[in-house]
């Protein structure tokens, strides 16, 4: 069960797009997870991933994730050590990306207001609330099948254990 | 209660009567890759399944990075003629067809009343002939292969009606990016777009392919046009199998309806590095270019290239043009109508059909510092391959126009 993380914030403004998250010219190059997250936010923040730590949590404003489909832009992210993003919007591609990645994507337009950049947060899946320097803010729960995904830490893994056990 | 087109496809499909906000796990009737195949087949083996549940649901399209610039895209290709073969994909077209959309769309898969999937965001594009088509994630498409089936939510629909009477230098590129610079880049986030009006009625197919290939440009799930005779005339023949378009109800509810006139707008410009950083081209009329792309999933058809031969015809360009016809069908019909001699005579480098220099992989990218003028649907930060270049986006014609002046240049009048 996935039920909270607590961790460093890193905190970008809206309409961040996929190419400067991962950007084009790697897309087709085969690559792992762990390669691709060193090319994590490459055009929006080049020194990114030298400085984000495992279990950071990534915040952003609206339409975050717009354009391509590359899921590399969530896999990369994961990989540099997200555990969860908090935006205002996500873009729907990307949003079902995040989650497939088994990577929680969370909208909270207030939250994202109230967050300072570096502060430390705790987000806490169960019952649905984030806790800042500034207050708590809740979301809705996600549905079921959102977060069997989540809890298999992905679409392959979940698809793979559904496999297993039929 | 009555129902949109999305929530008609989604009961369809789900054999249940579903609204907007439901899940639904249901079948696509279609599901399209392109070199990305590479990789989702080595998803696809991880999940341990041996066979693609419905192989013949697979197409697959070769497109980014043809024909091979480098070793690793051609080791991508050789891995996906590969597993084609092992898998009995007959649905496959090599690196000599043209660009995804393009080629899915003659080849008769886009289909009224199909749920079709991709794994790229401008899959969209099928709309245009009464499709639900939807741009998914990688992991995704392997899920499909292996199970034949994906969850979706059934979204809301946002109809958008364009009325007026189109000028003669008006595309329907300008009337999406005037569009998107109104509604926003996210004003379509999640929502089903159906775009309706007079002015979609009178546009030709390739013309409606634009405004649904844009509307990813919106944030949308899909964008969808509803089939008319120009639509059945277009499948006739075409069609890989039977179908029955789908029409939204009187009575559905919609999430908004926004209409639009378009009579006095003029040719619509994006600057960089957002689809929504709309402005007349009056406004940016000077700046100077280093390099014009004519072409692309968004304006490769014969239509758009006859717009931009129309400008080019007997003039010179001052600076880099490329022009990319969508598929080689295409190409061959521009050539048989002159077109491409007239791109040749203007000094023009005609390239293979592709996604070319549109994602900065190949064939035309940038330096620092340099500004390209493009037909493409994105113009974001480093997209053709440079952080330090800009990407301004316009129509065939302004774009053509504009490769003869050097600098951004209003097709009115020229």
């Amino acid at each position: 069960m996935i039920n909270e993380f607590k961790g460093k914030v890193w905190k970008y403004g809206d309409d961040i797009n996929t190419d400067v998250i991962f950007p084009g010219k790697y897309t087709y190059q085969k690559m792992e997870p762990e390669e691709m997250a060193k090319y994590a936010l490459e055009d929006l923040d080049p020194e990114f991933v030298n400085k984000v730590s495992d279990g950071d949590i990534l915040v952003a404003g609206k339409n975050f994730g717009m354009g391509s489909s590359r899921e590399q832009a969530a896999i990369a992210i994961k990989y540099a050590g997200i555990r969860v993003i908090i935006a205002k919007s996500f873009s729907r591609i990307y949003f079902r990306n995040a989650i497939n990645a088994g990577m929680p994507a969370i909208k909270s337009p207030e939250a994202v207001e109230a967050i300072e950049n570096g502060e430390e947060i705790v987000v806490d899946m169960k019952n649905g609330k984030i806790i800042t320097s500034k207050g708590e803010f809740v979301f809705p729960p996600y549905p079921k099948t959102v977060m069997e995904i989540l809890e298999n830490n992905g679409l392959i893994n979940f698809i793979k254990n559904k496999i297993k056990n039929s | 209660m009555g129902k949109t087109f999305a929530e008609k496809l989604f009961s369809n499909k789900s054999g249940r009567d579903v609204f907007a906000g439901a899940i639904v796990s249901v079948e696509p009737d279609y599901v399209m890759s392109h070199d990305n195949a590479a990789a989702i087949s080595g998803t696809f083996k991880k999940i341990g399944v041996k066979q693609i549940k419905y192989p013949e649901r697979v197409v697959i399209i070769l497109d980014h990075e043809i024909p091979a610039p480098k070793e690793s895209s051609a080791s991508n290709h050789k891995e996906i003629r590969t597993f084609v073969n092992e898998q009995g994909i007959d649905n496959f077209y090599d690196v000599n067809n043209g660009i995804c959309h393009q080629v899915f769309t003659e080849q008769g898969f886009a289909l009224p009343g199909k749920l079709i999937v991709g794994s790229d965001s401008h899959t969209t594009t099928y709309g245009a002939m009464g499709a639900f088509s939807a741009g998914i994630g990688r992991s995704e498409v392997a899920a499909i292969w292996a199970t034949g089936e994906l969850w979706f939510s059934v979204p809301e629909t946002i109809k958008i009606i364009i009325n007026g009477q189109m000028s003669k230098f008006i595309s329907p590129k300008d009337i999406a990016l005037y569009i998107i610079g109104q509604i926003g880049a996210d004003g379509g986030d999640y929502k089903a777009i159906e775009f309706t009006g007079e002015v979609v009625d009178n546009m030709s197919v390739a013309d409606r392919m634009v405004l649904t290939n844009m509307a990813a440009e919106m944030g949308a799930k899909n964008g969808y046009v509803l089939p008319d005779q120009k639509t059945l005339d277009y499948l006739k023949g075409r069609a890989k199998v039977d179908f029955t378009p789908i029409y939204s109800d009187e009575d559905a509810n919609y999430y908004k309806t926004l209409t639009f006139d378009i009579s006095n707008i003029s040719a619509s410009v994006a600057k960089p590095h957002t689809v929504d950083n709309y402005v007349p081209i009056t406004e940016v009329e000077g700046i100077k270019l280093d390099q014009a792309l004519i072409g692309t999933c968004t304006n490769g058809r014969l239509e758009d290239l006859r717009d931009a031969a129309k400008v080019l015809d007997g003039k010179k360009v001052k600076i880099r043009t490329l022009v990319i016809p969508a598929s080689w069908n295409v190409y061959k019909d521009a050539m048989k109508e002159g077109l491409l001699e007239i791109f040749i005579d203007a000094g023009a480098i005609i390239l293979n059909p592709g996604c070319g220099p549109c994602l900065g992989a190949h064939q035309g990218v940038m330096a620092p510092g340099e500004r390209t003028f493009s037909t493409a649907n994105r113009n974001f930060k480093g997209r053709m391959g440079c952080r330090d270049a800009e990407i301004y986006l316009g129509s065939p014609a302004s774009v053509a126009a504009s490769a003869i002046t050097g600098k951004i240049t209003n097709p009115e009048g020229k």
